[in-house]
């Protein structure tokens, strides 16, 4: 075991459904490592605090999404992805593909972040911002800025932005 | 024989982790947790968590794709 506790933080910037895994799997294998954990929910990390998640994938812009499929990987040109459904279809594809492959829901992960005590600290400026209010959140999580993430991160030995 | 068992098969990272994390706090000190898994990433991060958490890692085999670890609750 190592001679000293280390702790971890992350500001989670990303609210869609494949970038809300790194974070959330992190901070609890770090929780479940004995690490103390914080994490800052910013910008579009917002929402993955919201009491119900409504997580949905694209693959605009990202051409190194590529779905197995048929044997092979299939990826979309992003003029296809402009289709009206393209992106709900594949938010299912990808949901399915998580729950046949053992991989944890987010739902489930959030859960066991707050198990495991991770503090979650929703980011005040993109609630002004976007116009939600602590009632659109979880229960225990904190409510804060740049400042309350800053002296955190000067306490942890690991910083994230994700 | 181990004190408890824990069947994480057919979980992927970090799923199993968590469950012996939770599984860990129902062995006694001293005792020892059984962990049967079928991810094949699991064993460099029982490793690593044993290493990081101060636990015992005691064994780890496979058998017909099945990992099994066995751990022995030390940490505090």
């Amino acid at each position: 075991m190592s001679s000293e506790q280390k702790s971890m933080s992350i500001i989670v910037t990303k609210g869609s459904l494949d970038w809300a895994y790194p974070p959330f799997i992190l901070a609890t294998t770090a929780a479940a490592m004995g690490l103390p954990v914080t994490m800052f929910f910013t910008f579009y990390g917002l929402p993955l605090l919201f009491k119900k998640l409504d997580l949905q994938v694209t693959a605009a812009g990202n051409p190194a999404m590529k779905m197995p499929m048929m044997g092979g990987h299939m990826g979309l040109p992003n003029l296809v992805t402009a289709i009206p459904g393209v992106d709900a279809a594949c938010s299912v594809m990808m949901k399915n593909l998580i729950k046949k492959k053992g991989v944890a829901s987010i739902d489930d992960l959030r859960e066991a972040a707050v198990d495991l005590e991770v503090r979650m600290i929703g980011c005040q400026m993109t609630m002004d911002l976007f116009e939600y209010g602590q009632e659109d959140m979880i229960d225990g999580i904190e409510i804060g800025g740049a400042a309350t993430y800053i002296e955190c991160a000067t306490q942890a030995d690991i910083n994230l932005f994700i | 024989m181990a004190d408890h068992t824990l069947d994480a098969k057919g979980l992927n990272c970090p799923l199993p982790i968590l469950k012996a994390r939770k599984a860990l706090k129902e062995v006694p000190a001293g005792g020892t947790l059984e962990i049967l898994a079928t991810d094949p990433g699991s064993v460099a991060d029982f490793e690593a968590f044993c290493r990081q958490t101060g636990n015992e890692l005691l064994e780890h085999s496979v058998d017909d794709k099945i990992y099994r670890f066995l751990i022995k609750h030390t940490a505090s």
